[in-house]
């Protein structure tokens, strides 16, 4: 029997302990009518020598692909040790640290992880994980919500350079509770929220997402767009790249006073692409608004003995105790993932990402130069830009997709559904896992593909 | 010793750093960091050595017997894991083309199938992230019903969600979060819910129940099918939380219940990792009416070719809840999990676990524990109330719990459910020898003899731990979250 471990003299005793003759019986107190006759669409069990066939085969079909997509989620180096010890079966196999003695080693990693991501976002503290950037995003605007008692029309400025799936999670996360987010629309030109553009009476709002680099990979007006928000006594949530922050402003230091609140997906940091998940969503904000934040909080104390420990704190935020006055309903987060990302940014260190974040960079601007060479495609936008940028094609974008991906390169992610005013446009990112030829091969197919057509 | 205590400037691993990488000129100087981040600055081998020995102050189920009540923490297979993290899996972009995705997709497909085939449930979609998000988007759908009543005029009045006081705190967060007001339904001596009360509390303004079955308490519910009467005659609509699904799989189906809608956890049922608190993935069933409203997105095949639908297709879903198609790599390990069992092994996983906590239930009940419902069948977990301990011994659950970690065993949960007082509520999973079982009632003895004898012993648990019982009012009156450079 797959990982049960009893023999027939095991169960007989154990049954005789019980006092009943079968196991069947241990099932009595359900009904006859609730009994299931069985599964029928389940298949029969395989060992795993014979699974691993089936799955290698499977994951060969989708094998040996060129990735020029980001679009939220991004490939990276992840060093080797990042999952050999995240992997370990202590990490691995253990749950919340509910029991905080018996779990010291994922609490004090995640002290470390807070720490780092504190510093990172220039924020005073940061929380353990929520699920993923985008419904990170939901959470902060529910938080933005309970943290700004002042303004009572529960309305949010959410500009459409916001990642797409971003606003629709967040849109579907907070709409239950009479929270409206109202668009702002982007500058054709620069594809960022040209601050000159802001409503100059925009009447009482809670809060404004300034995403930084936008959806478009776009830098974004920071330091105006903050300044605008809390001019009109409304908070600035940051949606940021965390490899971003190694080269550009932490959000802590945005504008004259900071954003209030930052967030974000973190699969950079260690996690592979893995079809969209499992990543993590990150969280950090200003001290006094610790008391609205979301999910599991690590503090440092002391033991009976004065000696350094750490345990979740601040839990009467949380469902399990708080149950229909919670700050969420978030209990089982991405503690792996965070494990992942604590290994990861220890293993490159502030030196390392930099130099991930500005290869990222350079990449993808070598990429643009290569591709606006072939005289096939231009970049769309004028303005500064971190690691990816919209391109448009001569060829219609699907032809493209269709051409580059029976080659298994995947040319980028098609956006017009999203922009259709943008026309024929696809989002290209180059991370620092390109190589020279990479891009060139790329930029000479698209010729090739043009030609053809 | 922290991480940053062993940073030192200018430390650098160049065998993790592009080549050759020229620093950024042409972002202008407004838009760029000027100080350097506090992330360690140590060597590959410091942080190996560093995380590896943080790793061994855990308990896990790898490393320790961990009946945590209501967590189903059972063996996570190590092939679900090497096979979930082969190449072609980890590389693939979420936004890759259909033509590029084949493998990916055929898997969550398979899996939609079984999770449809174990639960009863007419369609299944695979995209909340947790069990908590998969209450979210249960509910969400029970109020996208009701909006859709009356020729799409909906139903303002039903504004109330039904929720037994023994359920999970995600259950009222989540109805809260969906804009309903909760409202508590008690549980008789038995463990049951009180149908009198239920019947009392139904009305016009009911949206629903949710129902946890097993209930949280470790007992079956057994007057579910009238339960699912009155709440449908009422108009409102069955959540199943699936937290519990371990106890019945393959042995009783959530839709022929009467279930409307159920929540599975995955990394409690489907055996992948706990992670030290996630990844989870939560995925949603429903029966026939709550089709349409299903959270994108999801996989379906058309002629041999797998597909995905999305928001386009399915025009009434409650949307996405996630930028992309969920915790994709959880889904994979539950599915090379559910294939290595297969139809006959799911059920044998309700059987044993049940056998293993009818088991233990029996076996501290002579060694003279309380149980909190002994006229009832443990079903894959149970409660032990220490209520007695705690009022002769002064000794209490969570004095019993930190002494179990110096013996050797994870703590069962404590002090949930609610109801019960100074409780224990033990699960051991189907994947524990009946020695490790032997191994924790022994513990519990030998500890009912030192509460006996030396109270304050029990009472200073635990020893041999890395540290000793934490201050828990320091860590949350001087919050001290993170760590600060010239603390060094």
């Amino acid at each position: 029997m797959p990982f049960i471990p009893h023999t027939e003299e095991d169960v007989k005793s154990m049954l005789d302990t019980i006092g009943v003759d079968s196991i069947e019986d241990l099932f009595d107190e359900i009904s006859d009518e609730l009994r299931a006759e069985g599964l029928t669409k389940v298949p029969e069990g395989v060992s795993e020598m014979e699974l691993s066939r089936i799955m290698h085969e499977r994951a060969q079909q989708d094998s040996r692909t060129l990735c020029f997509a980001g679009a939220g989620a991004y490939e990276h180096h992840i060093p080797a040790a990042v999952w050999e010890i995240t992997t370990r079966g202590e990490f691995y196999s253990a749950y919340t640290p509910y029991q905080a003695e018996a779990s010291q080693g994922t609490l004090q990693l995640l002290y470390e992880y807070q720490t780092m991501m504190a510093s990172l976002t220039g924020m005073d503290i940061s929380n353990a994980s929520l699920y993923d950037g985008a419904s990170a995003l939901a959470e902060a605007v529910l938080m933005a919500v309970r943290a700004n008692r002042k303004s009572k029309s529960k309305r949010i400025f959410m500009p459409r350079t916001v990642h797409p799936a971003y606003r629709k999670v967040a849109h579907n996360i907070v709409k239950g509770q009479g929270i409206t987010l109202e668009e702002l629309d982007f500058d054709m030109d620069g594809g960022f929220i040209d601050p000159e553009s802001l409503p100059k009476d925009p009447g009482d709002f809670t809060a404004l997402v300034i995403p930084q680099p936008n959806y478009f990979g776009v830098l974004e007006d920071i330091d105006a767009l903050t300044n605008w928000a809390h001019e009109h006594k409304a908070l600035v949530i940051a949606v940021v790249n965390p490899t971003s922050l190694a080269l550009l402003k932490a959000p802590g230091s945005w504008g004259d006073k900071g954003a209030d609140i930052t967030c974000g997906e973190g699969q950079p940091l260690g996690a592979p692409l893995s079809s969209g998940g499992p990543y993590f969503g990150f969280m950090a904000c200003r001290q006094a608004y610790v008391r609205q934040m979301p999910g599991r909080i690590i503090g440092r104390t002391v033991d009976l003995d004065g000696k350094q420990g750490f345990a979740l704190t601040l839990q009467a935020r949380e469902q399990h105790i708080r149950r229909s006055k919670a700050t969420s309903n978030i209990c089982t987060n991405q503690g792996l993932l965070v494990t992942a990302a604590t290994i990861y940014m220890s293993l490159v260190g502030p030196d390392g990402l930099s130099k991930v974040a500005n290869a990222c960079h350079n990449n993808t601007v070598d990429l643009i130069d290569k591709l606006e060479a072939t005289g096939k495609a231009k970049r769309l936008f004028n303005r500064p830009l971190f690691h990816e940028s919209v391109m448009q094609f001569e060829l219609p974008t699907d032809q493209l997709m269709d051409a580059m991906s029976a080659k298994r390169i995947l040319p980028g992610v098609d956006i017009s559904e999203d922009y259709p005013e943008l026309g024929n446009v696809m989002l290209v990112c180059a991370t620092e896992t390109k190589t020279d030829a990479d891009l060139q091969m790329y930029a000479d197919l698209v010729i090739d593909i043009t030609k053809n057509s | 010793m922290l991480i940053f205590e062993q940073s030192r400037n200018g430390r650098v691993n160049t065998a993790q750093q592009p080549a050759g990488t020229k620093a950024v000129s042409d972002i202008p100087a407004e838009f760029l960091r000027n100080d350097k981040p506090l992330l360690p600055e140590v060597s590959e081998m410091q942080a190996v050595r560093h995380y590896t020995r943080l790793s061994t102050k855990n308990f896990s189920i790898d490393t320790h017997f961990y009946p945590l009540g209501s967590c189903t923490m059972k063996y996570n297979p190590r092939g679900c894991n090497s096979l979930s993290m082969l190449p072609g899996f980890l590389n693939r972009h979420p936004d890759s083309p259909v033509n590029m995705s084949q493998g990916f997709l055929s898997c969550m497909y398979d899996l939609q199938e079984i999770l449809k085939d174990v639960t009863g449930m007419k369609e299944v979609s695979l995209s909340p992230m947790a069990g908590a998000q998969g209450e979210f988007a249960g509910v969400a759908m029970i109020r996208a019903y009701h909006d859709a009543q009356n020729g799409g005029k909906g139903d303002p009045e039903r504004t109330e969600i039904l929720v037994p006081d023994a359920a999970h705190g995600t259950n009222p967060a989540t109805a809260t979060m969906c804009n309903f007001k909760v409202r508590e339904i008690p549980t008789n001596s038995d463990g049951d819910v009180d149908i009198d009360a239920l019947k009392q509390a139904v009305g016009p303004q009911t949206a629903g129940i949710m129902l946890t079955n097993p209930s949280t308490l470790g007992v079956f519910e057994r007057k579910i099918k009238e339960i699912a009467d009155i709440v449908h005659k009422a108009g409102g609509l069955l959540y199943y939380d699936g937290a519990n699904l371990n106890a019945i799989l393959g042995k009783v189906k959530p839709g022929d219940m009467g279930f409307d809608v159920i929540h599975m956890n995955l990394h409690k049922t489907f055996s992948t990792p706990h992670g030290g608190g996630g990844p989870g993935a939560g995925p949603v069933g429903v029966s026939e009416r709550l089709i349409p409203y299903l959270p994108v997105p999801m996989v379906t095949k058309v002629s041999d070719e797998y597909q995905v639908i999305t928001e386009k297709d399915n025009p009434n879903s409650i949307g996405r809840l996630s930028a992309f198609m969920g915790n994709a790599g959880v889904l994979l390990r539950a599915y090379i999990y559910a294939r290595l069992l297969g139809r006959d092994g799911m059920q044998r996983v309700a059987e044993y676990a049940t056998l293993n906590a009818n088991y233990m239930m029996k076996k501290l009940e002579a060694a003279g524990f309380e149980l909190a419902f002994p006229n009832r069948k443990a079903t894959h977990e149970f409660i032990v109330t220490l209520k007695k301990q705690a009022k002769e011994l002064n000794v209490n659950a969570m004095d019993f719990a930190k002494r179990l970690l110096d013996y050797g065993f994870h703590a069962p949960t404590t002090y949930f459910p609610l109801l019960v007082p100074e409780c224990f509520l033990i699960e051991p999973t189907e994947t524990e020898a009946q020695d490790a079982l032997d191994g924790f009632i022994e513990a519990m003895i030998a500890i009912q003899k030192e509460a006996e004898t030396d109270a304050e012993k029990v009472k200073g648990a635990p020893y041999t731990l890395p540290v000793r019982r934490l201050d828990d009012v320091k860590a949350a009156k001087e919050l001290d979250l993170t760590w600060k450079q010239q603390q060094a």
